[in-house]
């Protein structure tokens, strides 16, 4: 059955770790190698916001000669870059928000409320998995400028949380459902109504799960780059995405601090990946072991 | 692929036990609620103050949109006003002329086609071989996830600065003694496809590793040593056991990667612009859809492509789940059907 499935509440620790087999040097070789192939590029970006656009033009794969730090101050120093941080981080803070409150409610009454055409609404949730929003952002564009919300960092948030909310519904299904029936009953015998025990209970005990929502979403909101495109025109209201492509437009010379800007500017998604990295490959793993 | 992988349609797997929703509507039948005797207006009243406000936002934001698409395909609209230049099927006419049009989801198909053939085996090695006792496993682990969490817009500009002629993959290549080698990796149209494909797999090859992980982890130990003592070699059992248990895995893989692929916009349009997406031969069904809609201000138009990708990848997911999923798992949309 394909679902999305959280890592059940009681921890897998107990399980027996399979015995693998032990590396051989191959796969050292083979893990460094593919590391450096995945981090490559990032770090050229990193480093080459440390050199001077000379360096660049003369010896585009090389070090920097001296580090330079004046490109990565320059950027630091500019109320644009600050201005779309903020708004990247409104729109990442709201949207989070607005999915996990919303995304909890609605994932508590389809497991554990049992009512007429329950089916049909998980079915209508799990549907959206399948489009992403490619597919609607033309007429969401009219529908958001209908409601007047161009230019304006809600025309982002409010279509975020919606298409956020398949992926979160079906990560917490499982979760919510697996709460043991013992605890509503014990609730619901020391006079606790169903809401109270969502309030209670459900909540402080679903915060693993809600936690990875909420980072993917984060993340998401992050680096998100085709909504902002289509709603957001003017310069003041950029996120950073936008900000980078503007950026790198505008100072298409300079080549360095188009570098330096762009690593600035993917530093909290990096962050927040790897503060929450346990959570989200192991939240990953959890779902595939089912 | 703007959002489709990004947007963490992360763990996607097989569940023996997954929400059965027939199964566990019988079990909710006797769940303590019913026995404390709830009035069935203050439980409705519940649901709905619940569940409404993210059903109408995803009402709203997603369902209403598509539905708004086929209306307004439908009309020669500039985007202003009620549209009234009813025109019945002439843009899907003008669609399906359009040689741009049919080269861009000919793109799609070598895109959708390309993905699964290069990351797919690559990743079920790389799996293979990082399921393996060795130190800082953890750390590799993470590492390769890095490029997926890095966003479309900074791998685009990156990658769009190394590939230049006069950028840094070239430049390696004269230092690595193959000068032969160096192309023009964004402008030349036999190339670009290819450039593409690299900075595709580069992106996402992680997230196929680390869920093949995550698969190859829960096949039970027993098998292997059950086979050890029947005398299977390494790629024996692999073969006969590893590939078979991690099947659905790989299958839900592929299904997301071929939805992905379909609606990739990002990463072409920031390296190469609206302009010379066409002409390198990179341009996808999204990014004609937003050059000859919303660029253009032709919304109509723009809505009737929206339309057609949205036909496509529903043709394509369907016949996915019908053919491929449906034997050893159940696909999302036909869970409430059971």
């Amino acid at each position: 059955m394909v679902t999305i499935t959280a890592p059940p509440l009681s921890p897998t620790t107990t399980r027996k770790r399979p015995s693998l087999g032990r590396a051989s040097w191959v796969t050292y070789v083979v893990a460094f190698a593919l590391v450096g192939i995945c981090i490559g590029p990032v770090l050229y970006i990193v480093i080459g916001g440390f050199r001077t656009n000379s360096e660049i033009t003369r010896d585009p794969s090389g070090f920097p000669s001296t580090w330079q730090v004046v490109n990565y101050s320059e950027v630091l120093k500019s109320s644009i870059f600050w201005r779309q941080v903020s708004n990247s981080v409104i729109c990442g803070v709201f949207t989070t928000l607005g999915v996990v409150v919303l995304g909890v409610a609605a994932s508590f009454v389809l497991a554990r409320y049992s009512f007429w055409g329950r089916n049909a609404m998980y079915a209508l949730f799990a549907a959206g998995l399948m489009f992403p929003m490619t597919v609607a952002i033309t007429p969401l564009y009219i529908l958001i400028r209908g409601l007047g919300l161009t230019d304006n960092l809600a025309g982002i948030i409010l279509p975020q949380i919606a298409f956020a909310l398949p992926t979160t519904i079906i990560i917490l299904v499982p979760f919510l459902r697996a709460i043991p029936k013992e605890l509503e009953e014990a609730a619901a015998i020391d006079g606790a109504s169903r809401l109270g025990f969502f309030v209670r209970m459900v909540i402080p005990l679903s915060i693993p799960g809600v936690v990875t929502v909420g980072i993917l979403a984060f993340i998401a909101s992050w680096n998100s780059y085709l909504l902002p495109l289509f709603i957001l025109n003017n310069e003041g209201s950029y996120t950073l995405p936008l900000g980078v492509q503007a950026f790198a437009a505008q100072y298409s010379v300079d080549t360095a601090r188009v570098l330096a800007f762009t690593s600035l500017s993917m530093i909290p998604a990096l962050v927040f990946f790897s503060l929450f990295e346990r959570r989200i490959i192991g939240g990953l793993s959890g779902a595939v072991k089912g | 692929m703007s959002d489709s992988l990004g947007e963490g349609k992360l763990a996607v797997t097989s569940s023996p036990e997954g929400p059965s929703a027939a199964g566990d509507g019988a079990r909710q039948a006797s769940s303590p609620a019913r026995r404390v005797g709830r009035s069935g207006w203050g439980q409705r009243l519940e649901i709905a103050l619940l569940a409404g406000p993210a059903i109408v936002m995803f009402v709203t934001f997603v369902m209403l949109p598509v539905l708004l698409a086929a209306y307004y395909g439908f009309f020669k609209w500039k985007g202003f006003g009620p549209p009234t230049n009813f025109v019945g099927l002439q843009n899907y006419v003008t669609i399906f002329k359009d040689s741009t049009f049919r080269d861009a989801l000919a793109h799609n198909g070598v895109i959708v086609v390309l993905s699964l053939l290069l990351q797919g085996p690559a990743a079920v090695l790389l799996a293979l071989l990082l399921n393996q006792k060795m130190r800082g496993r953890s750390v590799v682990r993470v590492l390769i996830f890095v490029p997926y969490v890095v966003s479309e817009v900074i791998v685009g500009t990156g990658w769009s600065l190394m590939l230049q002629t006069n950028g840094a993959v070239n430049a390696l290549l004269v230092k690595a003694g193959l000068p032969h080698w160096t192309v023009d990796w964004l402008s030349d149209p036999k190339v670009a496809i290819w450039s593409l494909m690299l900075i595709i797999t580069w992106k996402y090859i992680g997230f196929a590793v680390i869920l093949f992980l995550a698969g190859l982890q829960s096949i039970p130990q027993e098998l292997f040593e059950a086979a050890a003592i029947d005398g299977a070699s390494y790629w024996q059992t692999q073969r006969r056991i590893t590939l078979p248990l991690l099947g659905p895995t790989i299958r839900i893989w592929a299904f997301l990667s071929m939805i992905g692929a379909l609606q990739l916009f990002d990463l072409v349009y920031i390296i190469w612009g609206q302009y010379v997406a066409a002409t390198a031969g990179t341009s996808t069904m999204a990014t004609y859809m937003v050059v000859n809609g919303r660029n253009a201000a032709n919304y109509g138009f723009g809505n009737a492509v929206a339309v057609v990708l949205f036909v496509i990848s529903l043709i394509l997911a369907l016949t996915y789940q019908r053919f491929v999923l449906n034997r050893d798992t159940e696909g999302a949309l036909t869970e409430g059907k059971k």
